[in-house]
């Protein structure tokens, strides 16, 4: 019976395809929505998860997220380093600053100052240079989107110069840092440097950031720098976990998205429900014929649920074709790069829209199920 | 249980609806005899209880009280999936309204008994055919109903409730859907291919125009048959040239 059901369903084309076209809408917005969502509220953590040396991030007790630092002493590098547990510890400058391009353009931007003697903390991936070259005077590596911010449409080369704080700052390096949340441009220079470029600071100790002894669980060692220290000890998965719950809670970003998830949902359960409720109601003669020449209800249920997993299957299909397309044309797009389409979106909008077609259908089945087959001889 | 003939047997046969003030008394005592091999026609005014008592027969409704027996069993005694199959095998619907699958093409609406009953696609359709060749309709195989004269849309329904071999067939109003010349050529198919020793049929009407065709005539009326006429059934004429 289950080319009755299919050809049952496409018979109709207009209805076949405005369920189809729903459920690829909502699935879509489901999960373009939900992927630019990930996507951005991940960006506060973006220079936390760029640092890949380090596993511990220690700063001031009350410190919120990464963008808000309040200094801590030098010597707190010492205590850091003394504790059990902890194999090193380099300082880190996270800070703002101002810069200033050749032709008067100028932005806020996001500087890292990294420890001289390891440059841990540097970028994960260099387009142009090498970062033994931030030992030069004045060296900071950009990001290519500040690059392009400075210098736009000129090629990505070494050798030009900024300036912050009334002084030179000489890009010997163009980097691919994460995007930050801001989009700011990211420059990297070394700790020693990075006082020049900001002015005076009493203290540049944003962060010190350690590692663990092998075979030392991170947890641990966060555990034993606080009670030896009084600072706050994270791990680069909890510090940008911070991050995210900062954002989360303080911005109308979530609020924002789950409005158009919240409509992606009902669009996606009300007009696919209500389409192939319709579409039931109308075939309920056919139905009621079916369950009187002898069909089992078993059998009619196989058969709308069967109708419901193609809509769905198709719909679902369509729509995760439209949101790959999308971020396929986007994810090189320097203001949205680093918002992908994760893999566990996708699955979980396969599990909306099953949960969704069910529901659906599942009204149609008890319509039908309460169906007396007498009804067919009622003209 | 033996049949000895006699395709259903009813007796003293009830069907209530509803309950204290909204309770109405559609069937009041029915006693029947249906012979195979026989047209039988339930004949009346419009809320005499025909469809009821029709529905009852086919186990679509069960009866309130009295004994029915059909084709030797008592669909009361039936459970619901046991009383579907015994639909499926004995049975055979003819409905006023067609009620054709629109999706489908005719030899696969004709197919659709076999294919509940859980005979291949491709064989059924094929014996779907091969049915509507037998009622001259093979050029009309692959038409869908919407592309069907009321009349064809019939024979291909007829054909539906004759494709599994039946013992039974219950039509609802065969004809009130169609023009006086096209429904006397249905009554001559159905007549012609439905009746034969072994099977009965069973029709609902009032169109008097038909009476012919029937071997037995029950007049219904409020909920009670008033009246069995034994009749001489017309043979369609491509019969008396055999």
């Amino acid at each position: 019976m289950n080319f009755v059901a299919l050809k049952m369903l496409v018979a109709d084309r207009a209805k076949y395809f405005s369920l189809i076209f729903a459920i690829a809408f909502a699935s879509f917005l489901l999960a373009n929505q939900v992927s630019i969502f990930i996507g951005i509220m991940t960006r506060p953590a973006s220079q936390i998860q760029d640092v890949v040396d380090a596993d511990i991030w220690v700063m001031d007790p009350q410190t919120l997220y990464g963008d808000e630092v309040y200094a801590l002493r030098d010597y707190d590098l010492y205590r850091v380093r003394s504790v059990p547990g902890v194999e090193w510890a380099v300082p880190l400058y996270k800070g703002n600053g101002r810069a200033k391009g050749p032709d008067g353009r100028f932005r806020t931007v996001i500087l890292m100052g990294l420890d001289d003697a390891t440059l841990v903390g540097a970028p994960r991936k260099m387009l142009v240079g090498s970062l033994q070259d931030l030992d030069q005077p004045d060296a900071a590596i950009i990001d290519k989107a500040g690059y392009l911010y400075f210098f736009p449409g000129q090629p990505l080369e070494v050798g030009k110069t900024l300036q912050m704080n009334e002084r030179r700052v000489l890009i010997v390096g163009i980097s691919d840092a994460s995007a930050p949340f801001q989009s700011f441009p990211v420059l990297h220079t070394r700790y020693s440097q990075a006082l020049g470029f900001v002015g005076r600071e009493r203290n540049l100790l944003s962060f010190v950031l350690a590692k663990p002894t092998p075979g030392t669980p991170v947890e641990k060692v966060c555990k034993g720098i606080e009670a030896a220290t009084g600072l706050r000890a994270r791990s680069t998965a909890e510090f940008s976990l911070d991050a995210f719950l900062f954002y989360l809670r303080n911005t109308g970003i979530p609020v924002n998205f789950g409005i158009t998830v919240i409509i992606a949902l009902v669009v996606g359960t009300v007009i696919p429900g209500q389409t192939f409720y319709i579409f039931t109601v109308e075939s309920l003669k056919q139905f009621g014929a079916l369950k009187a020449i002898g069909v089992t209800n078993r059998r009619i249920v196989g058969m709308i649920l069967l109708q419901a997993l193609v809509v769905g299957g198709t719909g679902y299909a369509l729509g995760m074709g439209i949101t790959a397309a999308f971020f396929a044309r986007t994810m090189n797009y320097l203001p949205t790069r680093g918002i992908i389409f994760p893999w566990q979106v996708m699955a979980a909008v396969g599990v909306v829209v099953l949960v969704v077609v069910g529901l659906a259908s599942l009204i149609s089945v008890r319509r039908v199920l309460v169906l007396e087959p007498a009804v067919v001889f009622r003209g | 249980m033996t049949t000895n003939g006699i395709a259903v047997l009813s007796q003293d046969v009830t069907k209530v609806f509803g309950r204290g003030d909204t309770q109405v008394q559609a069937l009041r005592g029915i006693d029947l005899n249906i012979r195979l091999g026989e047209l039988t026609m339930l004949v009346g005014p419009s809320g005499s209880g025909k469809t009821t008592l029709l529905s009852v027969i086919t186990g679509l409704l069960d009866a309130t009280s009295g004994d029915l027996v059909v084709l030797g069993r008592r669909p009361a005694e039936l459970s619901g999936e046991d009383l579907i199959l015994f639909r499926r095998e004995n049975l055979g619907f003819v409905f006023q309204q067609f009620n054709l699958i629109p999706a489908l093409t005719a030899a696969e609406n004709v197919a659709v008994p076999l294919l509940a009953g859980g005979v291949k696609r491709q064989e059924a359709v094929a014996r779907g055919e091969e049915f509507l060749a037998t009622l001259g309709m093979a050029h009309r195989a692959h038409a869908l109903p919407s592309e069907l004269s009321g009349g064809e849309q019939q024979r291909v329904a007829l054909a539906r409730a004759l494709v599994h071999e039946p013992k039974l067939i219950v039509c609802d109003e065969p004809t009130s859907a169609l023009d006086g010349g096209t429904g006397h050529a249905v009554m001559e198919l159905l007549s012609a291919t439905a009746v034969r020793p072994g099977r009965a049929v069973i029709i609902v009407t009032h169109d008097a125009r038909i009476f012919d065709f029937a071997d037995q005539i029950a007049h219904m009326d409020d909920g009670r048959i008033t009246s069995l006429e034994e009749n001489r059934r017309m043979v369609p004429p491509q019969l008396l040239r055999h």
